[in-house]
């Protein structure tokens, strides 16, 4: 009898000590540590040896990376070899480069112009400087060159985006924002033919 | 001549005998259970040196997920954002704030802020985000709700069956391109189908082969 009340302490000690997924601030041990962590240094990796503490070291000044050229001025800063912003995006534009346009534009520029681009984004409720309407003339009037550049370097008191958003995908995002103005300003004459019927309808 | 051995010595055998099955029973169970990232890994969730919030940016603000971890689809390595990333809204919204005061000593010396590292898979197996994300699994298979997390904690322990487990039967976890940051997406009733033509199209195959993942 003495016996079987020990062995249940003993389950029940055992039980006590089941405490997987649950919370905790330590770090994991690993009982068997393998080849789990090896002395080398991950991407972002903290280092002791360089003043600044990373691992990471940026490229010496002026260095170029092989097919990094980036030659073309128009596409690269949407400038023309004389330095005037150029009136036209130097990308085919399709469906397909509006859409990622659109995904892009939702990530990056929605939190402070909103989904719309009426600039007011949920940033802007919680205190942030509201940016202009992408609809003022100013802006509909403006060249695809002087929107790469503000999305390149921002603008007063907007953030550049030049390292988190990859050319391609900046040039995406002007073509969408042209999307945007003209289906502000649509009338029915943008709509094709076959479908104007459907929509007067509505 | 006394005896040499006392007579309880008789039962000698039988215990060691019950103590070796039930000790080696007890050990194998306890390292089945204990040594298993299971237990060791899951649940992880570090005290970061700035109280920085997903359940407060990804969640009630909505901010996509890429916004931050930009290169989540195109490399190997997630990305966690540098300081001037912050910095973009952080100028001007709570520019006093003291809890984003590491931040502000962090964008003025150079000096990264010093985010503890929570995710690891061992140093000798090869993981790539780009290859998952591009394929549509989403984040919320491998790293639960983050938008519901004040403090990210691991939800999954990223061991060798874990990835196994979902190599042999991707389909639960597929979907659409542009769901992958999405953590409320449910499958369509129709999800078979669109399981089927989207393997067919982006040619999903995950690796089972050791040199898959041990290269
Ligand atoms: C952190 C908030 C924020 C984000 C994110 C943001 N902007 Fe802005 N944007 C602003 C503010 C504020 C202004 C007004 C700047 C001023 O006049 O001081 C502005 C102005 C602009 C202007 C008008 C420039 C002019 O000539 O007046 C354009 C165009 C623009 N933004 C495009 C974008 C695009 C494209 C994105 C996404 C890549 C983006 N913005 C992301 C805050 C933001
Ligand atoms: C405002 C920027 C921001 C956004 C938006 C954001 N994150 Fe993060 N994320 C961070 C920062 C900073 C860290 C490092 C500090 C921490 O762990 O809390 C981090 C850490 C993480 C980690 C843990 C990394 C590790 O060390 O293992 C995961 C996983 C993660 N984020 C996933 C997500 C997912 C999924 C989303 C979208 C729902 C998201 N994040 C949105 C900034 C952001
Ligand atoms: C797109 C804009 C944006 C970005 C980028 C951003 N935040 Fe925030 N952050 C906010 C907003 C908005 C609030 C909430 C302000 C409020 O409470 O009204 C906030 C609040 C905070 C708070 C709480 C401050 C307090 O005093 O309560 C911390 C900490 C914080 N952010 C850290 C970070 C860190 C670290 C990063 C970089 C990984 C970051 N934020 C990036 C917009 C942003
Ligand atoms: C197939 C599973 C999987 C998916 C899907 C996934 N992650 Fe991860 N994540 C991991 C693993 C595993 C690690 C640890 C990587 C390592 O140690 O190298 C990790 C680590 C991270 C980190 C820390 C930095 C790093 O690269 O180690 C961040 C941030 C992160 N993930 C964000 C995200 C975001 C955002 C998404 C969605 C777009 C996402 N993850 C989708 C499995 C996944
Ligand atoms: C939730 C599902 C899921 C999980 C969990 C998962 N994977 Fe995968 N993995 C996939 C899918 C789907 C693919 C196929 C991608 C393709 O073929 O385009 C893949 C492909 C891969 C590849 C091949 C990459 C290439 O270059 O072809 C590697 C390596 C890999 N996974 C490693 C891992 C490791 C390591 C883990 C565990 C830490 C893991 N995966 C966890 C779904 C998953
Ligand atoms: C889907 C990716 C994947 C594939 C395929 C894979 N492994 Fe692994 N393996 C892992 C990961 C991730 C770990 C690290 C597990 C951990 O940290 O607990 C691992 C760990 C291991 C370990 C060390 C286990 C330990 O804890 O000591 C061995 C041995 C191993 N793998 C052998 C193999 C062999 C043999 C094969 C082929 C039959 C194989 N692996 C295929 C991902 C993979």
């Amino acid at each position: 009898m003495r016996h079987i009340v020990h062995i249940l302490l003993l389950v029940a000690l055992v039980l006590v000590g089941c405490t997987r997924h649950r919370p905790s601030e330590k770090p994991p041990i690993h009982p068997n540590p393998n080849m789990d962590d090896q002395p080398r240094y991950d991407p972002q990796a903290p280092s002791e040896f360089f003043a600044d503490g990373k691992a990471m070291r940026q490229p010496v000044a002026g260095t170029v990376a092989r097919g990094r050229l980036n030659a073309d001025p128009e596409f690269y800063t949407g400038k023309n070899a004389d330095g005037d912003f150029i009136r036209v995006a130097p990308v085919t534009i399709d469906l397909e480069l509006l859409k990622r346009g659109q995904e892009r534009y939702d990530i990056f520029c929605g939190p402070c112009h909103s989904r719309v681009g009426d600039g007011k984004g949920i940033m802007i409720q919680r205190g942030y400087v509201p940016p202009p309407s992408f609809y003022d003339q100013r802006l509909v009037d403006t060249t695809d060159g002087y929107l790469f550049d503000v999305i390149t370097h921002g603008i007063r008191n907007m953030p550049g985006y030049q390292y988190q958003i990859p050319v391609p995908d900046r040039w995406a995002i002007v073509a969408y924002m042209r999307a945007l103005q003209r289906s502000k300003n649509a009338t029915i004459e943008d709509v094709p033919l076959e479908r104007r019927e459907t929509l007067r309808q509505q | 001549m006394a005896q040499l051995f006392p007579k309880w010595t008789n039962r000698i055998p039988l215990i060691v005998a019950v103590v070796v099955l039930f000790g080696g029973v007890a050990v194998v169970a306890g390292v089945w259970y204990y040594f298993s990232p299971e237990y060791t890994d899951v649940g992880y969730r570090p005290k970061q040196p700035v109280a920085f919030s997903h359940k407060l940016h990804a969640g009630e603000l909505g901010m996509d997920c890429r916004y931050c971890h930009n290169t989540v689809e195109t490399t190997a390595w997630a990305a966690v954002p540098p300081t001037s990333t912050c910095m973009n809204c952080h100028t001007l919204i709570l520019p006093e704030s003291e809890k984003l005061l590491p931040v502000r000593e962090s964008y003025n010396t150079g000096r990264p802020i010093e985010w503890i590292r929570i995710h690891k898979v061992a140093d000798y197996a090869y993981f790539d985000h780009g290859v998952h994300v591009r394929a549509g699994v989403g984040c919320y298979s491998c790293h639960g709700n983050i938008r519901k997390m004040e403090v990210v904690e691991q939800k999954e322990p990223l061991s060798m069956g874990w990835c196994l487990d979902c190599h042999r039967n991707p389909d639960p976890h597929l979907r659409p391109l542009d769901e992958v940051t999405n953590m409320e997406w449910e499958p369509s009733s129709d999800h078979a189908e669109f399981v089927e033509r989207i393997k067919a199209e982006r040619n999903i195959a995950p690796p089972e082969d050791c040199s898959g993942c041990h290269r």
